[in-house]
Parts: C-alpha cells; structure tokens; sequence
C-alpha cells in the first residue's frame, strides 16, 4: 500500500508539471486560490476568455482532454494520466469549469455516435475550446425522469424538425452546439421513442433564455425549439435509440474521478480557527470541534475513496462502485457547512457585502449556492436510488409507466 | 499510487474469512453469550495456530513476522465474524505496547506468547467514567509495587498480564505516568467479571494490592507510549469497526430483498433502499479511512495520530450506523433475542466505548489537525 507513483506515472507527472509551470497564466494564480463557490470570478477578465486562453494554450502543447485520441485533439493519455494532470492543473482547473459538460458528456457521445468525418470536425474545437457544448436534456416535465421529456422530433425528408423546451441548460448562453434528446415516437412506451441529435446553437428557431437562478446568478436558461430544422446527419446512434445514447453518456462519466475533493471543510476548518467567539477561538468549543471532526472524516473518506478508485485506474481496471458516493456526500456537506458558519456569526452571518461579512462572505454565497450541488447532476434521491439499485441489488422502484405508450402516460408540469 | 492492500494481503483475508466462518460461526458466538465460557477458548487456540495472532510479531519474537496490513485484514474478519476472543485486548493492545516499548529482554520473553496466544494480554488504562486522560489516573507504583482499581477492563478476568497505567510520580502530570507490566496470576490481584452491553466480549474490575509491577518503557513516558500505543490499536479496531459494519450491511441487504410486506420486497419501498444506501456511503467511508490509517500504520508515517483518530471516528459512526438500521430493516425480527442483529448492536456499541469514544477522539482528531495546521 502507498501513494507512490509508478516510474511511468513519476515521468509522466515531472513532465506534465514542467509543462504547467511554463506555460500557466501565473497572473491568475492568487485570484483563482481564493475559495470560491459556484462561477468563479476575475477580477479585470472574463472568466471565459480566461478559459478559453488557457485551453488553447493546453491544446498547442498537446494537454487538452488527455484521455482522447490524438486525431481528436486529445493526447491518447491512460485515465490515470489524466488524474496525475488534473492534481498537477491545480488551481488552474477551475479554468475548466466551462467546458465540463461538453468534454465530458458532450464529447464521449460524439465519439461514440458521429461520423468520422463529424468527429474530426467538432472534437478537435471542443477539446481546445474554441467551441463550447451544452447538453440539453432537462424539460419542464422531465428532470429526474428525464426519459418522460416531450420535445419531438419529427421526420420530413432528409431532415428532422424539433419543437419544444428544455429548461436548466447550463451554459446554453455562451454555447456553440449542443446534444439534445427529442421523443421521436410518443406511441411507445417512453424509454423506447427518443433520438438524440447534436446541434449548433446558432440554428434558427433556436431560442435561449436565461433563468435567473435563486443564488441571484445566472447560469443556466431555457431553450425553446420552434420549428428547428437540422438534417438526419446529426442525429447521434438509431432512431428511437436515445436513451442508450444517453446511458453511454452518463457512463463515461464512471470513469471521470475528480482529483480533488471538494467539501468545504478546509475553509470552514480555517475560518473556526481564526473566528473569534466570547470564549475565544471557535475552535476550542466542544460543540464545534465535534462538528467539525464529523466533517473532517467526511472529507477524508471522499478523499481515500478516490484514490482507492486512482489505484484501479492505475492498475488498468475500472473502478468499483464506492466513487458513486461524491456528490451524495459533499452536496448536503457544503449545505451544512454553511449554515453552520453563519450559526457561528450570528445576526451578522444574514450579511452579503463581501466587505463587510465575515471570510468576505464565502459561507454566505455557499448558503445560497449549495442547494443546487443536491438537485444538478442528480437529485440526492435518484442517487440514493443509483446506490440502492446498482450497487447493492435492490428491486428498481415500481414505474407505472414503464410499458405505457407515452401518449397515455399521465403528467403534470410545473406551476409558477 | 496502489493505495490498497496486495493480492498477497487479500488471499489473507479471504483465509481468515473463510477460518472464521467456520469457527466462529453465530452458533460459537452465541455459546459465549449465552455464558458457556467467558471467550471461546478453541477459537482462540485456533487463531494461534493459524498464524493469525502474532501476523505482525518479528519472527525473531515468534511472530509471522508479516506486518500490520496483514494484521488489519485479520481484523476486519474478526469483526465481520463478531469473534469471541480476547484480539483486540491482547494483539492490539498488550502486544502493540510491548513492541513498541518494550527492551529486548521483555520482547523475547513475551512476545512469543503473545503471539501464540498462549499468553492473553490485556491493558488497563480506566479507573473512573470519563475518557482517556493522566488526570483521571490514581492507580500508584512506589517502591516496585503496583495498588490501585482499574475498571473497565476489557477481558480482564481471562488475560493472564495486564500492561497498567500508573502514576509514578505525585504530581498531577502527564510526566508522572509510566507503563507497567504485571502478572495477573500473581498475588494481590483480585478480578472480577461485569456484566455489560456485549457479554461475547468479556470485561472486568482489577483491583491490585501491592502487585509486583514490571516498568515497560522509560519511566515518566508512560502517557505518550499510550498514545501512540491507541492511535495504533484505534487503525486496527476500525478494521474491526469496519467489518461488523459491512456485515450489518449486508444482512440488512439481504433481509430487505427476502421479507415480503404489501405483497412486495421490503427492498423496493424506497425509505428502505435509501437507509441501505446511506448504510452503504458511510460504510464505505469508514473504509477508506480505514485504509488511510493502515497506510499510515504500516509507514509508520508522521499522520499516524490523524489517520487513526480519523480511521477511528469513520469506523465507529459506521458500525453504529449500520447495525441499528440493520435492526431497524428487519422490523420486530430485529428486537428479538433469536435474530443475529442485536449482537451487532452491541458490538459496535461496546466498541465504539472501547479506547477512548467519540468525543475523545473528536477532541484529538482537532487538536491534531490545528497542530498540522500551524506547522
Ligand atoms: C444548477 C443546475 C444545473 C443544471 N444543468 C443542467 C444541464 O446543463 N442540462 C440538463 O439537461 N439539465 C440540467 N439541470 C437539471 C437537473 O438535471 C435536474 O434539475 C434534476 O435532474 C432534477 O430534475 P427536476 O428539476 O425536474 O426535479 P424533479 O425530478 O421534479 O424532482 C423534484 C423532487 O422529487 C424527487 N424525485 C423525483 N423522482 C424521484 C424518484 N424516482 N424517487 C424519489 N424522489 C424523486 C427529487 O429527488 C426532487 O427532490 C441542472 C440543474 C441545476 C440545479
């Protein structure tokens, strides 16, 4: 048992920091140290073309989506190269935060389901960022039920028609293209009726609107599809075999370890050694120590589990199950974290203005953050349900309407 | 990074699970507690000529001479299989002290037994309710006789040399405390069994009168060697932790996808899937924490005191989050005397006790990470 790297893997990580140290934008170090929840901001540059710039900088030199094919723009790189990357990017990956969806679900997909010719078109500006991708799945209807959606696809010629809404695509705004998943045929039950296409953003009849989020931010938006005509080329896998299509997604997504864990717990770690309370530092109080190791053991354990699941991919295997407890932990763990920080505030802790609030209002912006790291990606209760089912072979919960034509299925969206 | 145990390491485990299967199946485990005899006296024999015992003993000391991987695969079994034997008090907990401060002559005259199992070692630390702490300890060795009250001890009345904690000096210090080893078949010791929440596991009151006391380690360090001496047992019971907790885990499992109610698998009702689940993340958790201590262990590597205090806190939320839920998943089958669960329940309770419980090592896990911190 050690942490050891491997010969190979101590070559490839002294080569991949040389690399890092030459060429990172040094100018974004500190800003892109300080903590930060949710978008990160920059002082005096976009965040997106700050992204995009050191992108492309890793593409030139060959560090774009490691673990793609060379003639994709990737490197060819081992998964575990990949993860010696991502700890040695450090801070400079919260650089990559824009191109996540595309390079990782976007970009598989494509790579399992578009031409050759397609492939070579749209991987190579994907991997180097010149193009970002959205991934529209959502709809009103269909969140966690993703597969109950209603955006239709519809036939003429050699070219499909799309109408319809998808609603949280985050980054629909500054996208290029995106892949989206339609119902093809509502007369089949409806895992069994949707096709999934790619397309540019730019396409007529394509409409994006932003949805100011309950953080006050602005990341994600409604896209409504009015008569959007795209030719059968950019349909991804068969027809009526979309939700394949999108398993395969969200499989690739398996072998994507986060190298960091984020939880919070070292900034609420250092801010209760610093804060102050009547009876000095919060630190010593008996309440928030024990709090506090509850945490740290959390933390810890996301932590050890990665790498356990580092060690498979080091040995060339897959990694087990146990990666799929992350987010289940860290989403409530950040919500609680914050609440907890400005418990310790008290009537202070309801102050915002970074100037004025405590650890420049990090906890606070957490606070309002954080319920989203439970809902995107996955609800807590799907995932519960994902851990239940596939890991510990449960019975699937009843589906009323699984062999249902979709047209008879009963529905109700939201209100507002 | 191979941050995992060898296939070497594995095969060991699958070993012991498979001995322990055998030998101490619910039906042995149930002999103790049932009061046939205080441990399981061929099991432990057993585990001796296995090798099981003194894994991580130098051979030159009649050990394996293997090492504390080892002895952490083995401890998980031990868990799993709810063993009824002295392990943790006498391999642990004596055994660990004397290799770690012991002199040369003290390890070639003990730790062959030890590691045998021919001799049962235990260690007596608490004298009053509360946690570990030199403060709470009267105990007293003057002139090279040891008196004082040391209770709980756990498997005290079958341990043939207890390692005691004892004040050596007067003052109130951590400085005035040494280790000694005394003879429990030796005059002036009076034992006695208590009942407590998990009899498969036995605990006693010492009381010694004017005991010969032998000095294990430099004199007036006591206190630090018995930290070290229960970060290192705290790596080895969260395997222990660990294990019960995958088996509670499991029964649960299993329970839920046998037991029909609504005319389906309790399994599928979705409160029970996600109390599996949950059973499941921390579980899981405890793990890898558990591996973070071994490596730690086995390196002997300076994050030896937050690892283990981490090892520790993870294992113990774990094992007593999975066994009342295990209860809890079986319904009223759960509460009875019949069913398997409660003696999960109190295992993972009585352990959770054992070493200091969760607030002491909460306590040491943050002091530890401030001074980590500072540094
Ligand atoms: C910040 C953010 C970014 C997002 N980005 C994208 C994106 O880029 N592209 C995209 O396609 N989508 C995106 N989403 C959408 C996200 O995937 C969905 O919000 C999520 O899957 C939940 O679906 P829903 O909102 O319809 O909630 P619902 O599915 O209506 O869930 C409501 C509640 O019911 C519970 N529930 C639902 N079904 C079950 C069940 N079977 N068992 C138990 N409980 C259940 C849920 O857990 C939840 O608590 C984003 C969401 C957020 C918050």
């Amino acid at each position: 048992m050690n942490f050891d790297d491997t010969p190979q893997e101590a070559a490839f990580r002294s080569e991949a920091r040389a690399w890092i140290d030459a060429n990172a934008p040094r100018e974004l170090e500190a800003q892109l140290s300080r903590p930060s929840v949710g978008r990160v901001k920059l002082d005096g540059i976009d965040i997106i073309t700050a992204s995009k710039a050191w992108q492309k900088t890793k593409a030139a030199g060959g560090w774009a989506c490691l673990h793609w094919p060379k003639e994709y723009g990737g490197r060819g790189a081992s998964p575990i190269e990949r993860v010696i990357w991502q700890q040695e990017e450090g801070v400079y990956d919260k650089l990559s935060g824009v191109f996540l969806i595309g390079q990782g679900m976007c970009g598989p997909t494509m790579m399992a389901y578009a031409s050759e010719e397609q492939k070579r078109r749209y991987l190579p500006p994907l991997a180097s960022g010149e193009e970002i991708w959205c991934q529209l799945f959502s709809e009103p209807s269909a969140g966690s039920d993703v597969a109950g959606l209603r955006t239709r696809a519809e036939k003429q010629g050699d070219e499909w028609v799309i109408n319809g809404q998808k609603i949280w695509t985050s980054g629909a705004h500054y996208s290029d293209y995106g892949i989206v998943i339609t119902r093809t045929d509502p007369t089949v039950p409806k895992h069994k009726g949707l096709t999934m296409f790619f397309l540019s953003m730019k396409t007529p009849g394509v409409e994006v609107r932003p949805i100011k989020q309950a953080n006050g931010g602005q990341e994600f938006n409604e896209v409504y599809f009015t008569d959007v005509r795209i030719p059968d080329a950019q349909r991804l896998g068969a027809v009526n075999d979309g939700w394949n299509v999108s398993l395969t997604t969200l499989m690739n997504e398996r072998l994507s370890i986060g190298a960091r864990v984020w939880t919070g717990f070292s900034e609420i770690f250092a801010f209760c050694s610093d804060f102050m309370t009547e009876n000095g530092p919060a630190l010593d109080d008996r309440a928030v120590r024990s709090r506090l190791a509850n945490w740290a053991v959390r933390h810890s354990g996301l932590k050890y589990t990665s790498y356990r699941s580092i060690s498979a991919l080091s040995r060339g295997e897959r990694p087990g199950p146990e990666n799929s407890i992350g987010k289940l932990v860290s989403g409530s763990m950040m919500q609680d974290i914050a609440a907890f920080a400005l418990d310790l505030q008290g009537a202070a802790g309801a102050l915002t203005d970074p100037e004025l609030a405590e650890a420049a209002g990090q906890f606070q912006s957490m606070l309002l953050q954080s319920p989203s790291g439970r809902i995107a990606g996955g609800t807590d209760e799907i995932l519960r349900n994902i851990v239940a089912e596939r890991v510990l072979g449960l019975p699937g919960d009843i589906r009323v309407d699984k062999d249902m034509p979709f047209n008879q299925v009963p529905t109700r969206g939201r209100k507002s | 990074m191979n941050f995992d145990f060898s296939e070497q390491q594995k095969q060991l485990r699958d070993e012991a699970r498979r001995y322990l299967a055998e030998h101490s199946s619910p039906k042995a485990v149930r002999a103790v507690l049932d009061g046939a005899a205080p441990f399981d006296r061929a099991l432990w024999k057993g585990l001796g000529g296995m090798g099981f015992l003194g894994v991580a003993v130098p051979e030159e000391f009649g050990g394996a001479g293997a090492g504390h991987l080892e002895l952490c695969v083995i401890a998980e079994e031990m868990g799993r299989a709810l063993a009824p034997v002295p392990f943790s008090s006498s391999i642990y907990l004596a055994t660990e002290a004397i290799m770690l401060a012991g002199d040369d002559d003290q390890k070639r005259r003990l730790l062959p037994g030890l590691a045998s199992g021919q001799t049962i070692g235990t260690l007596a630390l608490f004298e009053r309710p509360g946690n570990p702490s030199p403060r709470a300890i009267a105990a007293t060795v003057a002139g090279g006789v040891l008196s004082g009250t040391k209770v709980p001890v756990a498997d005290g009345a079958i341990a043939d040399l207890a390692v005691v904690a004892a004040r050596s000096g007067s003052g109130g210090r951590d400085t005035d405390i040494s280790l000694y080893i005394v003879d429990l078949a030796g005059k002036g010791v009076t034992r006695k069994t208590l009942a407590n929440l998990d009899p498969t596991r036995e605990q006693a009151e010492i009381v010694f009168q004017d005991c010969p006391a032998e000095l294990l380690g430099p004199a007036g360090e006591g206190w630090s060697i018995l930290t070290r001496v229960l970060d290192r047992a705290a790596v080895l019971m969260a395997f222990e932790q660990v294990g019960g907790a995958d088996r509670a885990l499991e029964m649960g499992r299993d329970y839920a996808l046998d037991r029909i109610a609504f005319g389906r698998p309790i399994g599928s009702f979705q409160a029970v899937k996600h109390m599996l689940a949950d059973m499941y993340v921390s579980a899981t958790l405890a793990r890898s924490n558990a591996y973070y201590g071994a490596w730690a262990l086995s390196t002997d590597a300076a994050e030896l005191p937050e690892a283990a205090a981490t090892a520790r806190i993870s294992a113990t939320q774990a094992f007593q989050h999975c066994a009342k839920n295990n209860i809890q998943v079986h319904g009223g089958m759960g509460f009875t005397w019949e069913f398997d669960c409660h003696l999960y329940y109190r295992r993972a309770n009585a352990l959770a006790l054992s070493l200091g419980s969760l607030s002491y090592w909460e306590d040491q896990l943050i002091d530890r990470l401030r001074s980590r911190n500072a540094a």
